[in-house]
């Protein structure tokens, strides 16, 4: 090879490096190993983790402990789906690019709007794109957010706002849901956009149809995030005036995994179909009048259009959209709407339980449908310690994103959180609370 | 496969394609839901009515034997890494060693709730630190933050880095420089930060315009965003002469790490004067590429930067204690008065990290070494064997010299003489069983091909690949409408995307109901 090439060392290739630039000695790194070894490293690391099989969990916020099916696994670990890069040549991309436009309808679907787009990264930076879309939409820099959105959402917005100069004014909560009047208060003839998010960050089902005519007096886009898994019982962003719908896809045939990757959905009304960030596939033919899928609208993006591309988004996260696909396929109409009520009824049971703790009261009453908020009287870590040594992770605390919620604890039920596991989770907090609220147990202080 | 002309249409051509919605027939199910064993209240009682949705969406309804076959379908009309040569020039298709999925799948990673307890994380943690320290290691810069999902999240990272790094010093700049060779996704990013881009020129030998470059540097100047090597495979060596006039008027200097497999263990952009640099995982790290994603863009950073780096940052810290315990743990800090703020929700994509950490593991750093080397070699020797055939004068090189990991071809002599495109050339090339290389880009090239054959290639893998080029330009002197009319024989052949953007058809449509 060398011969062919003309030199007479792998070295004389990186002489164009200059000389002051090399690095000049072996990379301070450990030395390669075999691939059992690897595996035992890693796998000591992992055991270091209490991890949602060797504990009960409770913990939400975002994403959940759903149970993946073993053909979204199957499925995803095709090399034909694992190996590929972006579908820029779509004779060869069918199977990818069909199964976006398969995405986008399920998501159209689920949201109730006419378009969605292939995939962005995750909830959060989902929600900063849509912020991103309503400022090119109205030409306005002012976006109102509900403070019952996602914490990590908000601050995402507010990150990605510094960036593209909008402001942001934050609306505070009244009993577990966006404080009405005072978003109305909040919204002027300059918002861009306002944000809600339902089910809110607390678990309550917000009111969106009502809370959006606010926004819509203005002429300020309705931008909700929302929880696709709830979306077989509650009704839809599209449904309730959402202009753009967005959020976490986690819940949808994606592992936990510490938080990613998963995948951010976002879905639009009509008018934004030039204005939507990340892929979208389409339906043509080719010449001999077959059908098939391209990469469509790609003026939009950063490839073509460089600078003024209406997002810069690159590789995004079209595995786990599969995933989620495959998930959606796997319950079908009637398993989705199912999985949803069961949620709501096993959610009521464990909030109705946990309410009956001595020492455990609800955060707020509004309606829920997956998740719940409640306050402990002691404080929270400990009760999450004590918890803990027993097997059970149970919440999220809020006290992490709300300072004035420092007592609060966010309880998350999924299909895998039997009636047995609720009962032990209420027994389990109930001595939590009794064994930390007055004084300082000996597991707490060590 | 051979040249395949007009002979009939594969079997796969004659496939009906339809899509899982058309699969549906209403009763039909795979999954079986667990009884709630709770009271069975009805809905209304429990959310009140206007909340609730009144039908079901119509998502498919199709039971597992059949969902299984039906992507099975999928996935053998996309050609992959596994399945064939990739020399897609930039995206660095490497092997993905299936140990990574192996581990990445191992309960301990894939079922940790994102909002575990941090005393409850530590061997993920440990993980995403070691990483951050090896990625520092090879960056050589002190500082990494894990947390952006993609290269072009990174570069959004950078430049609010930026924005925050002049702010802090109270000063205004308005301008990015990128060179007229820079990926697509730099001046979007640009342009998200809220910055104006202005492009440099490249000089005769491939590198940026020494002068174009003077004439543009200013006090209004906030970052240069580079990649070196560059897009046309090319080490600038007027670096530390950049990276010295934009230091002079305070602007940072911002490494585009899409190239980074060409340099570990040779060279390293903190050297080389950056403050700034993002790492592909899902190009050099070899996390699978997913059809489009996953990936993650860590970013390294040099001292001035790290006050604002996002939050939160994965930290090792002191036990106090009495000695018994261990003498350091792992945590989040949150405490970040300067910082940026989150980029995305919880941590980044750990999934990603777990199978990147693997791959440096396995390699080592003697590894690293010697990929970068075996990627160097197998992108000039290409380049060579192509030069030798009828390449050589067809397809030229864009800039003859020693190329790094990847080369730029052009095909303008081609078109000329006879009268097929790139275009052409990479469709045909599909009709021989190979992913074409990039093409079109970058832009200033005429007719661009851009090939980065990578290390994991054999040397008979690149001579089939020479050889089919050469193929190709042999029958396209016969008779170039051969290329003009392919591919032939894949699933579909050339598509209308043109109707696609003008009649947009972008989800199914189905009956009510």
């Amino acid at each position: 090879m060398l011969a062919q090439i003309g030199v007479d060392s792998v070295g004389d290739l990186f002489e164009q490096i200059p000389e002051a630039v090399r690095l000049g000695r072996p990379l301070d790194l450990p030395d390669g190993r075999s691939e059992a070894e690897v595996y035992e490293l890693l796998s000591a690391l992992a055991a270091r983790n209490a991890d949602a099989e060797s504990e009960t969990c409770f913990l939400g916020a975002g994403m959940y402990d759903h149970y993946v099916p073993a053909i979204v696994d199957a499925i995803t670990q095709r090399s034909e789906f694992l190996t590929p890069y972006t579908p820029y040549q779509p004779e060869i991309s069918q199977g990818g690019l069909q199964v976006m436009f398969e995405f986008q309808t399920a998501m159209s679907e689920l949201t109730a709007l006419p378009l969605s787009s292939a995939g962005l990264y995750e909830g959060p930076s989902s929600v900063a794109s849509a912020g991103y879309l309503a400022m090119a939409a109205t030409k306005r820099r002012r976006f109102v957010v509900s403070r019952t959105v996602h914490p990590h959402s908000r601050e995402t917005l507010a990150t990605y706002s510094q960036g593209y100069g909008a402001e942001t004014c934050e609306v505070g909560i009244a009993d577990g849901l966006t404080d009405a009047s005072a978003l109305a208060e909040a919204v002027d003839d300059e918002t861009a956009a306002i944000f809600l998010q339902s089910p809110n960050f607390l678990g309550a089902v917000e009111d969106v149809e009502e809370l959006g005519e606010a926004a819509r007096a203005h002429g300020a886009l309705v931008i909700v995030a929302t929880d696709p898994m709830t979306l077989g019982v509650l009704r839809p962003p599209g449904e309730c005036g959402a202009d753009v719908a967005v959020g976490e896809g986690q819940p949808l045939g994606n592992r936990l995994d510490y938080g990613g990757p998963s995948f951010g959905f976002f879905c639009a009304r009509e008018e934004h179909i030039r204005r939507m960030p990340g892929r979208i596939a389409g339906e043509t033919e080719d010449v001999d009048g077959r059908r098939g899928f391209v990469l469509a609208l790609q003026t939009r993006e950063q490839h073509i259009r460089r600078e003024k591309a209406t997002h810069n988004i690159c590789t995004a996260q079209a595995l786990n959209a599969l995933g989620a696909m495959v998930h959606l396929t796997w319950l079908g109409r009637q398993g989705y709407r199912e999985l949803g009520e069961l949620l709501v009824r096993r959610t009521e049971y464990a909030r109705q339980k946990l309410g009956a703790v001595d020492g455990v009261g609800l955060l707020h009453t509004a309606p829920v449908a997956r998740e719940f908020a409640v306050t402990v009287d002691a404080p929270v870590d400990r009760v999450l310690d004590f918890c803990a040594e027993r097997g059970v992770a149970a919440g999220y605390p809020l006290g992490r994103d709300y300072r004035e919620y420092d007592a609060g604890l966010l309880v998350a039920i999924t299909e895998r959180r039997t009636r047995e596991e609720i009962d032990r989770l209420a027994d389990v907090l109930g001595e939590a609370v009794k064994a930390t609220g007055s004084r300082v147990p000996e597991e707490a202080a060590a | 496969m051979s040249a395949q002309g007009t002979t009939p249409s594969p079997p796969m051509q004659q496939d009906k394609v339809l899509t899982i919605f058309e699969r549906s027939k209403a009763g039909r199910r795979a999954a079986q839901i667990p009884d709630a064993d709770v009271p069975e209240t009805p809905l209304e009682e429990l959310i009140p009515a206007k909340l609730l949705r009144s039908e079901a969406p119509r998502l498919p309804e199709v039971a597992e034997p059949e969902i299984v076959r039906h992507y099975n379908r999928l996935s053998r009309r996309n050609f992959d890494l596994d399945s064939g040569f990739y020399p897609l020039g930039s995206c660095t298709m490497k092997h993905n060693p299936r140990l990574n999925e192996r581990v990445a799948a191992l309960p301990g990673h894939a079922r940790l709730h994102p909002g575990q307890e941090p005393r409850r994380a530590q061997g993920a943690l440990e993980l995403m630190w070691l990483l951050q320290e090896s990625l520092s290691e090879i960056c050589g810069l002190p500082h990494v933050s894990l947390q952006p999902s993609a290269g072009s999240h990174g570069e959004l990272a950078g430049l609010l880095l930026t924005r925050a790094f002049h702010e802090d010093r109270g000063v205004e700049r308005t301008k990015v420089l990128t060179p007229d060779t820079a990926h697509g996704t730099n001046p979007a990013s640009v342009t998200m930060a809220g910055y104006e881009v202005v492009k440099v020129a490249t000089n005769e030998a491939g590198g940026v315009d020494m002068d174009d470059l003077r004439a543009k540097v200013s006090e209004d100047v906030a970052c240069l965003m580079l990649t070196n090597p560059n897009t046309l495979g090319v080490f600038d060596e007027n670096i530390e002469e950049m990276a010295r006039l934009i230091h002079e008027v305070g602007g940072t200097l911002y490494y585009d790490g899409a190239n980074l497999n060409a340099v570990m263990g040779k060279s390293r952009p903190g050297d080389m004067g950056f403050d700034i640099v993002h790492v592909n995982l899902h190009k050099s790290f070899s996390q699978p590429h997913g059809g489009g994603g996953p990936g993650a863009g860590p970013i390294a950073v040099s001292e001035r930067i790290e006050p604002f780096l996002p939050r939160p940052q994965v930290v090792r810290r002191e036990s106090s204690g009495n000695g018994s315990g261990p003498s350091h743990f792992f945590d989040l800090d949150l405490d970040r008065p300067k910082s940026i703020g989150r980029l995305r929700g919880f941590q980044g994509n750990f999934g990603v990290f777990v199978r990147s950490y693997a791959y440096i593991l396995s390699l080592g750093g003697d590894g690293l070494t010697e990929a970068s080397e075996t990627a160097v070699l197998n992108a000039n020797y290409l380049k060579a064997r192509l030069a030798q055939g009828r390449a050589g004068e067809q397809l030229p090189v864009a800039f003859d010299r020693h190329c790094m990991h990847e080369f730029v071809l052009s095909g303008a002599p081609m078109k000329r003489n006879l009268g097929i495109k790139t275009l052409d050339l990479a469709k045909r090339l599909l009709d021989h069983g190979y992913h074409p290389p990039t093409v079109y880009f970058p832009l200033l090239v005429d007719e661009a091909l851009m090939v980065e054959p990578t290390e994991t290639e054999t040397k008979e893998t690149l001579d089939g690949f020479a050889d089919a080029v050469d193929q190709i330009l042999a029958e396209a002197a016969e008779d170039p409408e051969v290329a003009q009319n392919a591919p032939y024989s894949t699933p579909v052949r050339r598509l209308d995307e043109v109707k696609a953007t003008r009649q947009p058809v972008v989800r199914q449509p189905l009956d009510e109901g």
